[in-house]
């Protein structure tokens, strides 16, 4: 619809730079720049590095966004930019272009929670998103599940990792087992040629006694060094690393706490939808194990299409045009890139 | 012509309108007609939009009566730089007017021969540096307004052996305040900072002229600190 809001959203929290254009729950552009190719051989993102790759792909990201919706930015209802968290540098790029943008083209501009953005871009997809509901946000960064009573106003954080986060694991495994940076993506190929029950590797934080102190907390840490520990036990046998089945096995680990515990906080708290967002979301067994067991439980489990799960900045857009239409009043010029920017905090 | 001026190379950080007309005898036909500079070196990214948000205001325009905008490529510290840089880039695009970059020690430089005095000639060589953290200075060498060294990053101990050789008198730029003591030469007090009126100065044949707009490339002269992934450590017990 013609009145719902045009809301362009700026993306710079990590390594990505993202321009998506979103008018309500309509997706009209999402251009991508990366510079995941320029960390591979830091084995993980360098800040320094993404931020000027950042400065360099925020201009023509910009173009191809625009032409893309078919939209000028005289058009847009509001600007909407990741404020935080993220790398510090990287996100001052963003704010900072977001800013030009717009007071050049004298626009509103909401710098928003990458976190609850990364849940309110299933609205692209399937629509407006039940409240309340339980969002599972799984990340290199990020691990977090959160109860969703109001997108506008706030979220409520129900736990997160204590340690790495859920793709920080994956990609250290990764590492280890000599599969390219970032890992997920390879994991999930060399798994599919795997047993996900060859190895028994640890669930952090699902003892009873963590389960006191820990119920939605995640760990995997531990889990890292289990597999690190399994393959140079192999290596120093002289023996082949089954490389399909340590990821497998590992895979399964990961989504298995995962889903576990994210269906146990939709049970708490008598949610029956759950929305999974970041870019683990992307992990092809974490879909499927999440779907089979939200369906036992009579939970609607809402996952976006990978390149939505992944940074992108139609998400950004997507929870600027959420906000625009609640109401909510934009932030100020001097507003901030907060890289520790809390849940709570949905806009500043 | 309106034009934007934008800096943020050092810890000052400055937005000013400036009118770009005709240049005279000794006038390089720039005024200054609204200008904000703030020091905060760990606030750019909060305090420049809301600079040009007043500027603009303060003069009664608006961003779509700017034929222009100028801003300093550093050197300076990286993320405070990519503040100024991608703000002129950003409204550079969505005005679709040209943005030309200036080498913001070029602007101190020129200062330098300005606070001498219009006409007069500068005191001989004149070295402009700025503070690039890590004790360490960002820094160039002019005569005359014209650079005459590359800008550069070094030891303020090894700057002054080598304007030593270069028969460099005095010095301009919060780096030579900051380091007078390693550096032997007469201080020009102010500027510290990179001026709008000098950018503008830097640019305004560009600005009357209508040359293209440039991409506007950061000065970074280092390096991102990064190392390349090691060897992963073993997790067993020999």
């Amino acid at each position: 619809m013609a009145d719902e809001p045009l809301v362009l959203g700026i993306e710079t929290s990590c390594d990505e730079t993202g321009v998506g254009v979103v008018r309500g729950h309509t997706l009209l552009a999402d251009a991508l720049a990366s510079s995941v190719d320029e960390h591979a051989r830091f084995g993980g993102v360098v800040p320094e590095v993404a931020s000027r790759a950042h400065l360099e792909a925020i201009v023509p990201t910009m173009r191809r966004a625009l032409d893309e919706a078919g939209v000028t930015l005289a058009d847009v209802d509001a600007i909407a930019v990741t404020a935080g968290p993220g790398l510090a540098g990287a996100l001052l790029v963003g704010v900072a272009a977001a800013k030009g943008y717009a007071v050049a083209a004298e626009k509103p501009i909401y710098g928003v929670n990458h976190l609850a953005a990364h849940v309110a871009v299933d609205r692209l997809e399937h629509g407006p998103l039940p409240e309340p509901a339980i969002a599972l946000l799984v990340s290199g960064g990020h691990s977090s599940l959160l109860l969703v009573d109001d997108l506008a106003g706030g979220v409520q954080p129900l736990g997160a990792t204590i340690d790495d986060a859920a793709g920080e694991a994956f990609d250290k495994v990764a590492r280890l087992l000599g599969l390219p940076f970032p890992g997920g993506p390879p994991i999930d190929r060399a798994a599919r040629e795997g047993e996900p029950d060859a190895i028994g590797f640890p669930r952090g934080l699902t003892a009873p006694k963590d389960l006191a102190a820990h119920r939605f907390d995640f760990s995997f840490s531990g889990l890292k060094t289990a597999v690190a520990r399994w393959v140079e036990a192999r290596e120093r046998a002289g023996e082949p690393v089954p490389v399909p089945d340590v990821a497998a096995s590992f895979q399964e680990a990961v989504c298995d706490v995962l889903t576990a515990k994210a269906i146990d906080a939709c049970r708490a708290h008598g949610i029956g939808t759950l929305v999974i967002g970041g870019g683990v979301a992307a992990n092809s067994r974490l879909r499927a194990l999440a779907e089979d067991r939200c369906a036992k439980h009579g939970i609607t489990v809402r996952v976006p299409r990978p390149k939505l799960c992944t940074d992108n900045g139609a998400m950004v857009a997507a929870l600027g045009s959420h906000l625009v239409a609640a109401g909510v009043a934009p932030s100020r010029l001097d507003l901030p890139a907060d890289s520790a920017m809390p849940l709570t905090v949905v806009s500043v | 012509m309106l034009v934007l001026v934008l800096d943020s190379a050092t810890p000052a950080v400055t937005a000013a309108v400036v009118e770009v007309g005709e240049p005279g005898v000794g006038d390089p036909g720039v005024v200054v007609r609204a200008g904000r500079s703030a020091v905060d070196a760990r606030a750019h990214g909060e305090l420049l939009a809301p600079q040009v948000d007043s500027v603009l205001r303060e003069i009664g325009a608006r961003p779509r009566d700017l034929a222009a905008i100028v801003a300093g490529l550093g050197p300076g510290p990286f993320t405070g730089l990519r503040v100024g840089l991608v703000t002129a880039a950003g409204m550079g695009q969505a005005l679709d007017i040209p943005t030309y970059g200036v080498c913001s020690l070029d602007a101190l430089g020129w200062s330098a021969a300005r606070v001498n005095g219009p006409g007069r000639a500068a005191p001989g060589k004149v070295l402009a540096a700025t503070d690039a953290r890590r004790r360490e200075i960002y820094w160039a060498v002019y005569a005359d307004r014209v650079r005459v060294t590359e800008p550069q990053v070094g030891r303020p101990v090894d700057v002054a052996a080598a304007v030593a050789r270069m028969g460099v008198l005095s010095a301009i730029g919060e780096g030579a305040h900051k380091y007078a003591a390693v550096l032997p030469l007469a201080l020009l007090d102010e500027p510290r900072y990179p001026t709008a009126e000098a950018l503008a100065a830097l640019a305004a044949e560009r600005v009357r002229a209508g040359r293209p707009g440039e991409r506007l490339t950061p000065l970074y002269l280092r390096r991102p600190d990064a190392v390349a992934a090691a060897g992963r450590k073993p997790v067993l017990q020999a």
